[in-house]
């Protein structure tokens, strides 16, 4: 019956969505870790996709058939996989890319044969920036994009001297100095920043005493996963947290794995794009489907992947269904998510989000997100990008 | 920098704290190279598994027995490796050992992957570790001291059964010279398992009190390897003494080249290595004069 019921109205969505185009069949590729150490960021950005595919999948004609592939979070095998997809299965467009360097690894073989690539993760500035290209969309956030409102929002509280720490490689540099930029434009003072070896450094202790003797009002930190989870903890367990307040990039307390920084956290005052306590419609509908879904709390993770999904489907409502459209057709969308309202910029094809402060609090199921002040959409800076 | 006396105070601290947490880990690898000429590279594999054992236990029954089930659990593992792949192996030569146990680094990566998922997990400091102790004008977390007394205690306890009994003899003798201990009637065989096993346990230990501190991630074992092996070079293959001496070393090292060169504190280290390796090949305190 139920089979039947949907036959139907399949049948009559392709009717109605004749005028643009016949019910297209669009080829989907997914590039994503699904094993390695980002496997659980690729799960829930597949699980994001598939969720918006189901909620939304309705409102155009066209279908969609997806083709994994396991990047592995290396970026050879990313390559290897992307040529598969564009050159063997032939797909229309392709989505997902976690880490940065299989986005950096991918970019000339998707700009040079024009299929459309929707970034449902890596924030590198650049990809929106000096090597930009009219076929690579991000719908999920940009290094600096992230970091950059703080400095204005933290020297309007009163603060006036920062210390920063972040891994030593693009992305700590990236979120530090758009932070840091905004912040001595605000009018406060940088007194003193550590970069600390990329997954090589555990005992953060050595960094923290010297934090402490900087002279600092507040510390501001970029880290993510593991690291974020020591440092959290290392940073309570020396009693900071009260006279040296700790500010951050929302990844360093992200829903992900705040519950393994424990008490550790709370307090912790961050910025990040998404956090699903955000308050309204289009979240609290998202939260409840994702978690009825999965079982788990949507992350920011999620987030990409379902506004990933849902610009295709907006894409392909005006009429795009082949490479070409496609692409045009992305750089055009625009939507409320459950992060808000979002447009592409059309000088970079980055995303144009809100960036929501939120503090680390105690909750009735362990720690959660408490919303502080939502600082209104940036397009991050040309950065020499041109689209064509 | 800075004058007050606090701050080195408390950087020696935090320098002393990672040495004792290298110690536990290279003096079971140095002892087991020492007297079987065995590379275990998958000995930090075990400590990652020691610290997921200590998270999962922890979170089930509490600290305590987490500290305790730990070890054993990873002596356990190392019992089952000794019968099922470290004997076969021992007259195959260093290539194929090395081989072999940097085949089990992957094998038990993703074994706790598959076992425990890919989040980091976190262990909570028990109440009476947890807070800070006030002393010399500094405050110091008290599991960091936690950690450097059990490291200094381990140290102890080694260098009494090392030079004071039986087992410690029969142990000294067979890094000294196997055939002739065996010659003498020392069944070194039996000798190698127990040693493989403490020494497995001993990496367990410094898994379960490593995992409040850091994050407890499936590639923690693979990122403590590398300070481990440096260690053990800087030592001396097989010594106690060197084993200690070359965590001083280490962390030291790393914890004041942050401090004072930060540009220069992940090169600094290896710089000391490559010295060492050109003035004293064998380390500053080989076992084998």
């Amino acid at each position: 019956m139920k089979t039947t019921l949907k036959t139907a109205l399949a049948g009559l969505a392709t009717c109605l969505a004749f005028t643009p185009a016949l019910a297209e069949d669009i080829k989907v590729g997914l590039l994503l870790p699904y094993s390695g150490v980002y496997a659980s960021l690729g799960q829930d950005i597949d699980d994001g996709f598939a969720l918006a595919l189901e909620t939304y999948g309705a409102e155009t004609g066209a279908t969609f058939d997806l083709i994994r592939e396991d990047t592995e979070v290396s970026p050879p095998v990313g390559l290897a996989k992307t040529r598969k997809l564009v050159l063997q299965d032939k797909v229309d467009v392709m989505a997902g890319i976690v880490s940065s360097g299989v986005l950096g690894a991918v970019r000339d073989m998707v700009h040079g044969s024009k299929v459309p690539l929707i970034v449902a993760n890596a924030g590198n500035d650049e990809a929106t920036g000096e090597s930009c290209s009219p076929y690579v969309v991000r719908l999920s956030f940009s290094n600096g994009q992230v970091n950059r409102p703080m400095g204005q929002w933290m020297f309007d509280q009163g603060i006036t001297k920062v210390y920063t720490l972040a891994p030593d490689y693009a992305a700590g540099h990236q979120m530090i100095d758009a932070f840091a930029e905004a912040f001595t434009a605000a009018g406060g003072e940088i007194v003193g920043q550590e970069y600390t070896p990329f997954r090589k450094t555990q005992d953060f202790g050595p960094y923290l005493t010297k934090a402490q003797a900087s002279g600092a009002e507040a510390v501001f930190v970029f880290y993510a996963g593991g690291e974020a989870i020591s440092f959290v903890k290392q940073y309570d367990s020396f009693g900071l947290k009260t006279d040296l307040p700790l500010y951050g990039s929302g990844f360093l307390t992200s829903s992900l794995y705040v519950n393994a920084q424990g008490p550790a956290a709370e307090g912790v005052i961050t910025a990040l794009h998404y956090v699903p306590t955000i308050d309204s419609v289009e979240n609290k509908d998202f939260v409840a489907a994702f978690t009825e879904k999965t079982g788990r709390i949507p992350s920011e993770y999620a987030v990409h992947g379902y506004d990933s999904a849902r610009a295709l489907i907006e894409a392909t409502k005006t009429g795009a269904s082949d490479r070409e459209t496609i692409a045009a057709a992305l750089g055009k969308v625009s939507f409320t998510g459950p992060r808000g309202p979002l447009s592409i910029d059309p000088a970079t094809n980055n995303l144009i989000q809100l960036i929501y402060v939120y503090e680390t609090v105690a909750g009735e199921t362990g720690l959660t997100q408490k919303v502080l002040a939502t600082l209104p959409a940036q397009q991050d800076p040309v950065n020499g990008c041109v689209l064509k | 920098m800075t004058s007050d006396p606090g701050f080195w105070i408390l950087q020696g601290l935090n320098a002393l704290q990672l040495s004792m947490l290298l110690f536990l880990l290279s003096v079971g690898l140095t002892v087991i190279f020492g007297l079987m000429h065995f590379v275990n590279l998958a000995h930090g594999a075990l400590y990652a598994l020691g610290a997921y054992v200590a998270a999962s236990v922890a979170a089930a029954v509490g600290y305590w027995p987490a500290l305790i089930a730990a070890p054993l659990a990873v002596a356990l593992v190392g019992v089952v490796l000794y019968g099922g792949l470290i004997k076969r192996m021992r007259k195959a030569g260093p290539m194929s050992q090395v081989l072999v146990t940097f085949g089990l680094i992957f094998a038990m990566l993703d074994l706790t992957r598959i076992i425990w998922g890919d989040f980091a997990l976190g262990i909570d400091v028990p109440q009476i570790l947890s807070g800070r102790a006030a002393f010399l004008g500094i405050e110091y977390p008290i599991y960091r001291l936690f950690i450097i007394a059990l490291g200094g205690l381990a140290f102890v306890a080694l260098t009494l059964v090392l030079s004071r009994t039986q087992i410690g003899a029969m142990i000294r003798a067979g890094v000294d010279n196997d055939e002739m201990a065996a010659c003498l009637g020392i069944n070194v065989e039996k000798l190698f398992f127990i040693v493989f096993c403490v020494g497995c346990g001993l990496a367990g230990l410094a898994g379960a009190i490593a995992a409040p501190l850091l994050s407890v991630t499936p590639d923690m074992g693979l990122q403590i390897l590398i300070p481990t092996l440096i260690v053990i070079v800087i030592g001396g293959l097989g010594s106690l003494q060197g084993a200690i001496a070359g965590s001083l070393i280490y962390g030291f090292v790393q914890t004041f080249g942050a401090v004072l060169a930060p540009q220069l504190a992940s090169v600094l280290i290896y710089a000391l290595l490559a010295a060492v390796l050109v003035i004293k090949p064998a380390g500053l305190f080989p076992a084998k004069g």
